[in-house]
């Protein structure tokens, strides 16, 4: 087998990627770039003129107590969407793993939901659980419960991590029985001769050699939390009601776009930056070395 | 210490298909049962519907006096080897071995002292912190023993333990589970395909084909009267020879209404080269077509004058025509010679037409 494919000319391996690298290079490392610059940038009121302030937008941004309270609720969130999706779609998975008749049916049908866009998300989850207009909002109130996530901040929280982890359950559910289907069945026949009851089974077997995948879904749903929610909240509460569904991402748009403080904002978007490329780190690093058990 | 009895026992798939077509088979306690067939006759579904691991759907399975249809495998008190070991890859050597006591709540001390002294049967002592993944497949297949044996059950099930292992090593093994299982007398219940690890392991050899039972009995009475000629050509290596007893040369040599029979069997190792026909015998001319040289035997495959029809569809048949002869040493004829063989009466094997009854001459 060769490795290497051999090219006549020195320059055409570069033009192949060239389309690549131009992609790449304008729509990803350009507007990176940008961002640098200009969280060093402080801008006048009219966008008119700038100035060069070195770290002054990182100092305000960690003086100001409300950012600190988006980090706080941003990870608050990705921990509940992380944790709730994961764990249902596990539940859904080992459901899912077991011989039913018509089981590819419902295999596929668990999985469409990770066709429908963020916005859609959204959209679907306020017509079941808006105050006046939500289907379900209306059992809520029929049952005493006071439901209007518009003006309580912890029912919007809710609302959101429950649409969020929804959308994940799918990409979840894919991996796990993808894991479950890895391990041998003879694995769990032992296991049920050796006198482990289901529950036990599952704790002491199928949760430990699943224990790869987990790793790995648990990473990806936080940055998912993290940045692909952006769709979900703007549709549903645009961060509010007051600040309390506004994540780090959300808080770049809303400061930026919203705000006029492009400084900050961009100063936001280069913390996200170093975040991802943290946790992608933390991914590769522990995914590379895949059995963990 | 329990028998297991087997009563009528059927197994039929939801789609219709018939895998076990009620079967009996009576183990005796302390009994080595090897269950052998082809791939596809039903003998694993059988060995893990024992297990508990397939549903029964049919007949009674009888485990030391207690029907354990609706049992589940945990209470049935067995202990299962399989055929890809199954060993729990997350846990070390002594925690696989351990599980199963663990789970029936077993205080540490005796489950200790239960997987020390069955590491040290198996040599495995100074392995016990290892994982799986760290051990040869000898060492895990080991491993797999030690988790059954610990658990002292009443019966141990084996589905073709010894298949993944490399030829040299399946010898060894083989002989380490028949002193085991000797020493801990326990009944057992062993699958393979293999007819040499069933003629070796076996108190008791059940041969099935097609989900059902060809015949039932102590591996040698088998060998030497094979009930069908299924098992006359599976049990045996080379297979019996098989040839139908119309052909005119066999016919005239049988007389009588052994010549009406329909199919003769005569094993390779009975034959003899020699140009005198023994009184009540069969002698025949072959052209030697191959020769095989073993070291303490020489395999002849020679092709009769008279070729006649296919005589029975069976796994390891013959081409039609083909007679293997076994000699001992290594003088064998030259490729192309002709030579004359002969068996002597009491070495024939006489079979119905369509191969399924014995018949004594």
């Amino acid at each position: 087998m060769q490795k290497q494919a051999i090219f006549q000319s020195k320059l055409l391996p570069y033009l192949l990627v060239a389309p690549q690298l131009a992609v790449v290079l304008i729509f990803f490392y350009w507007p990176a770039l940008q961002a640098v610059v200009q969280s060093f940038l402080l801008q006048d009121a009219f966008g008119l003129s700038s100035s060069f302030v070195w770290f002054d937008n990182y100092i305000e941004l960690f003086k100001d107590p409300a950012y600190f309270e988006s980090i706080i609720r941003t990870f608050f969130f990705s921990f509940a969407i992380a944790v709730s999706s994961l764990s249902f779609a596990l539940l859904l998975a080992v459901m899912a793993d077991k011989p039913l008749r018509g089981v590819m049916l419902y295999r596929t049908l668990l999985i469409w939901p990770y066709a429908v866009a963020p916005p859609v998300v959204g959209v679907l989850w306020i017509f079941m659980l808006h105050p006046s207009l939500g289907v379900i909002s209306r059992y809520l109130r029929a049952a005493g419960i006071d439901w209007n996530p518009l003006l309580d901040g912890n029912q919007a929280a809710t609302l959101i991590i429950l649409a969020a982890a929804w959308k994940q359950i799918s990409y979840n559910f894919l991996f796990f029985l993808a894991g479950l289907q890895a391990i041998p069945k003879s694995v769990f026949e032992a296991a049920a001769i050796d006198g482990a009851r289901p529950m036990r089974r599952f704790w002491t077997v199928t949760f430990p050699l699943l224990s790869p995948t987990i790793f790995f879904l648990l990473v990806v749903n936080i940055v998912y939390a993290f940045f692909d929610t952006f769709g979900i909240i703007d549709t549903m509460t645009r961060g509010g009601p007051g600040t309390s569904t506004v994540t780090l991402v959300y808080k770049v748009y809303s400061d930026g776009l919203l705000g006029g403080n492009l400084g900050s904002s961009a100063a936001q978007s280069v913390i996200l930056m170093i975040l991802v490329i943290v946790l992608t780190g933390i991914q590769f690093r522990f995914v590379e070395r895949k059995v963990t058990y | 210490m329990a028998n297991v009895t087997l009563r009528n026992v059927r197994k039929t798939y939801l789609g219709g298909f018939e895998a076990i077509k009620g079967v009996n088979v009576d183990v005796a306690d302390g009994q080595f049962c090897v269950l052998v067939g082809p791939s596809g006759c039903g003998k694993s579904t059988l060995l893990r519907m024992v297990a508990g691991l397939e549903t029964v759907t049919g007949g009674e399975i009888d485990i030391g006096g207690r029907v354990v249809n609706q049992i589940e495998p945990a209470d049935r008190d067995i202990a299962m080897v399989f055929q890809n070991y199954a060993l729990y890859p997350h846990m070390s050597v002594f925690n696989n071995m351990a599980y199963g006591l663990r789970n029936r709540g077993m205080a540490e001390a005796e489950v200790k002292s239960r997987v020390e002294e069955a590491a040290r049967v198996l040599e495995l002592s100074a392995m016990l912190e290892r994982k799986p993944r760290q051990l040869s497949g000898g060492q895990r297949q080991r491993v797999a023993m030690g988790r059954a044996i610990v658990r002292q059950p009443k019966v141990f099930l084996f589905d073709e333990p010894l298949s993944n292992l490399d030829a040299k090593l399946r010898i060894a093994m083989r002989v380490e589970i028949r002193k085991l299982q000797r020493r801990l007398n326990t009944t057992s219940i062993y699958v393979t395909h293999d007819q040499l690890e069933a003629m070796t392991l076996a108190d008791i050899l059940v041969v099935m084909n097609g989900g059902q039972v060809e015949q039932v009995g102590n591996p040698l009475a088998i060998y030497e009267k094979p009930a069908t000629t299924f098992v006359a050509s599976f049990i045996g290596a080379p297979p019996m020879n098989l040839m139908s007893t119309r052909a005119d040369e066999i016919k005239s040599q049988l007389g009588g209404s052994a010549g009406e029979a329909g199919i003769l069997g005569i094993r390779p190792e009975d034959f003899v080269i020699t140009d005198q026909t023994p009184s009540g015998g069969v002698a025949m001319s072959l052209t030697v077509e191959a020769i095989e040289r073993v070291g303490a035997e020489t395999f002849v495959y020679g092709a009769r004058e008279q070729e006649d029809q296919r005589v029975a569809a069976t796994p390891g048949e013959l081409p039609p025509g083909e007679v293997i002869v076994r000699i001992p040493g290594t003088d064998a004829p030259a490729i192309g010679q002709k030579i004359r063989v002969a068996a002597i009466s009491s070495k024939l094997h006489l079979f119905s037409g369509d191969g399924r009854k014995r018949i004594e001459a």
